[in-house]
């Protein structure tokens, strides 16, 4: 079990999302959009939408900081596991608390503007579900179980076992002593990777970062590219 | 020299008897669909009013078209990075409500009703949600033909400025319609304003289309275009425009709303005008200043450096002909009775209107002066000076007064009284103008009116264009696929 959860699971959830997100943009490029439902309510959303996608932005760059960048790193630019900790609690609190209310009213939003409930899909359910899910254990673990049962070291565990699975060698023992919340919370991560191609969340595919350098005004052309200027 | 084409359109509001059959027939051609009932094209407004979105022209509520600060020209609602900043919310997005609740009515209901004492009734339903709708509050033109009084006239945002001047009082009430579509600017906001790069602007004929393979649904050009005609497709969830019927231009046919035109108002034509050029005319300090600015990208078609610089550019003998030839040249820059709709949005529109004379002349006293009589016009020469010049009467005063003389010069010349020398000189144009004016306003045939080569075919290719913006939303039936084809 524990092999297939952390050895084979991992890499079932990454194929889907590659393979998934290259045969939807390839079959289906039509569906491909951030799919707003602002048109059909701003309020809500002006407080909900930031609210969540800053949050997660904040805990994306954190978990770079925090399973990506091995301890050592921080051991030899003399960062001791106290400070590393405590800012992890605080940072990572604070971007996850406003995570998990923006996915909150988000939900809230869904369910109780009609406009908004009528048109939404299975896919739109799902994709809120999992988020929240992925969201909520997160932000439990980071404040819940600092704060119960004092700072944990994923810095030795989940850090070099995700590095493993990156490297194609996953390391599946190192996932054996982690508290059950944070496993739940890895395995649901994973699941939602598996989900995204099939939902709206692909439009995180489509952040517009070359935007701020292009020429404001685009021309094109009917011709063929090889036949005329 | 950058020289590049536009069909561009006049609409001549002297002739518009506002009967929505432009707004019908392109609903029926291309936005008869789920996700867009509410979105119009073309629509026609009444105006003085609130127009369609409401009040669309409150730049201060929704930020669109251009601003020039700090000596460079920018996007009202900020540059790049504040636009990416508020990715997540778009705080100046019009919302379904200030459009309306498209509805539809449940007509089964007549046919299927069982015998019941009260005759059977066709509830609204709403095509957003599906449900009843106890009472439609809003539609489009729910204030048609100032139904609203002086409640919904009141509400136009041309009126604030010129609160004090303008009087609603039913004695003084004047009324003209606006129809309007996408005005496929040289500067366009909405290609500004697209962070996925999906909006662009077609060389050959300036035509500013959404590739819908490529919109990521960001809806920064539903808010950025300044007269709100970049519309969110609730179903698909990107946006969608008027795309100047490119499938008709392309082959040589006016659009639906010009085809189907009753009062035979609008005129379309090729604009060659100076790409390089585009920028600096939007940027120049004063709003006033932005008309004439515009005149100045035009190119004349005469002129054979020009004709010379187009060649070199790739446009074919047939457009340069076409040119010469087109209306809206003619109307635009050698008449200058055609004029631009709040050039002040710098966003260079290329849909032009004449301005309407109102009352007829016929009914004015036929022995004062052309001038007074303009004067006198029922709609203040400063409301259409809001819309049509950024505030410049003497534009507005130039064209009503050309206009007039067009209808006093074929009365002298008609009745052989004399003196048409006299009033063409009055108004600074030739008699041969006024005569191709006469005849360009009042008989001018399907082929002077609408002036279109058709698109190079030699060098086009489908496949670098996008698709069809309805591919895929709506297949049409007999659809061949691709490897068929």
């Amino acid at each position: 079990m524990a092999a297939f959860l952390w050895g084979v699971f991992p890499y079932l959830a990454i194929s889907c999302l590659v393979i998934g997100s290259v045969w939807r943009r390839v079959t289906r490029p039509l569906g491909w959009s951030a799919k707003s439902s602002e048109f059909f309510e701003k309020r809500w959303l002006s407080l909900a939408s930031p609210l969540f996608h800053w949050g997660i932005l904040c805990v994306l760059a954190g978990h770079v900081a925090g399973l990506l960048v091995p301890i050592g790193v921080y051991h030899a630019l003399g960062v001791s596991d106290e400070v590393y900790h405590a800012f992890a609690m605080w940072a990572g609190g604070v971007a996850g608390l406003a995570a998990s209310i923006g996915i909150l009213l988000l939900g809230v939003r869904r369910a109780g503007v009609v406009r908004v409930r009528v048109n939404s899909t299975v896919g739109d359910w799902v994709a809120l579900a999992l988020l929240a899910a992925v969201v909520w254990t997160g932000t439990a673990m980071t404040i819940g179980y600092n704060a119960g049962f004092g700072p944990y070291e994923y810095r030795t565990t989940v850090g070099p076992w995700l590095r493993s699975v990156l490297a194609l060698h996953p390391d599946v023992a190192r996932m054996s002593g982690v508290p059950g919340l944070l496993q739940l919370h890895v395995i649901l991560s994973f699941a939602l990777f598996a989900a995204t191609p099939f939902t709206r969340l692909v439009h995180v595919w489509s952040a517009p970062l070359r935007y701020p350098a292009r020429s404001p005004i685009l021309y094109r052309t009917r011709r063929h590219p090889s036949t005329g200027a | 020299m950058n020289v590049k084409a536009q069909i561009a359109m006049v609409m001549n509001l002297d002739k518009c008897i506002g009967c929505h059959t432009c707004s019908v027939t392109c609903k029926n051609t291309w936005t008869n669909r789920p996700g867009v009932e509410y979105a119009w094209f073309n629509n026609v407004e009444t105006r003085p009013g609130p127009g369609y979105p409401n009040r669309w022209e409150d730049q201060e509520k929704y930020r669109g078209g251009w601003v020039k600060t700090g000596g460079t020209l920018r996007l009202r609602a900020g540059g790049a990075w504040s636009r990416l900043a508020h990715i997540f919310h778009n705080p100046d997005l019009p919302v379904l409500d200030d459009y309306y609740e498209p509805w539809t009515y449940d007509y089964e209901n007549l046919l299927t009703s069982p015998e019941v004492p009260h005759q059977p009734v066709a509830r609204p339903r709403s095509a957003v949600t599906g449900r009843p709708m106890d009472r439609p509050e809003s539609g489009p033109n729910w204030d048609d033909d100032l139904a609203g009084g002086s409640e919904t006239a009141a509400q136009d945002p041309n009126i604030d400025p010129l609160a004090v001047e303008i009087q609603l009082a039913y004695e003084q009430t004047f009324l003209m319609y606006l129809p309007r579509i996408c005005e496929h600017c040289l500067n366009p906001a909405c290609v500004a304003a697209c962070p996925a790069g999906a909006i662009y602007k077609r060389d050959e004929d300036g035509i500013v289309l959404v590739d819908q393979e490529a919109c990521r649904g960001w809806r920064f050009c539903v808010s950025a275009c300044p007269y709100k005609k970049v519309y969110f497709n609730w179903r698909t969830h990107k946006a969608e425009k008027c795309h100047f019927c490119y499938p008709r231009i392309e082959a040589g046919l006016p659009t639906v709303c010009s085809e189907t035109c009753v009062g035979r108002i609008r005129y379309l034509g090729p604009i060659l005008y100076d790409a390089d050029k585009v920028r600096e005319a939007a940027s120049v300090d004063r709003e006033e200043e932005l008309y004439e600015a515009q005149l100045g990208v035009f190119l004349n078609p005469h002129d054979p450096q020009v004709q010379a610089a187009a060649r070199q550019a790739g446009i074919s003998e047939a457009w340069i002909r076409a040119a010469q030839r087109s209306p809206v040249y003619r109307m635009a820059v050698e008449w200058k009775v055609a004029l631009p709709l709040h050039p002040e949005y710098r966003t260079l529109p290329m849909v032009w209107y004449v301005p309407p004379l109102s009352p007829l002349l016929a009914g004015m006293d036929e022995t004062e002066d052309i001038v007074d009589r303009v004067n006198r016009m029922r709609i203040p020469v400063e409301y259409l000076a809001s819309i049509l010049s950024a505030g410049d009467t003497a534009v507005i005063r130039r064209a009503l007064l050309r206009l007039a003389a067009v209808r006093a010069w074929s009365r002298r010349v008609q009745l052989a009284e004399g003196g048409g020398a006299e009033i063409a000189r009055a108004v600074g144009l030739t008699e041969q103008d006024l005569a191709d004016m006469a005849r360009m306003f009042a008989v001018s045939k399907y082929d002077e009116r609408f002036v279109i080569p058709t698109a190079d075919r030699n060098q086009a290719n489908p496949a670098v264009q996008g698709g069809c913006s309805l591919d895929g939303i709506a297949p049409p039936e007999g659809r061949v696929s691709h490897a068929s084809r």
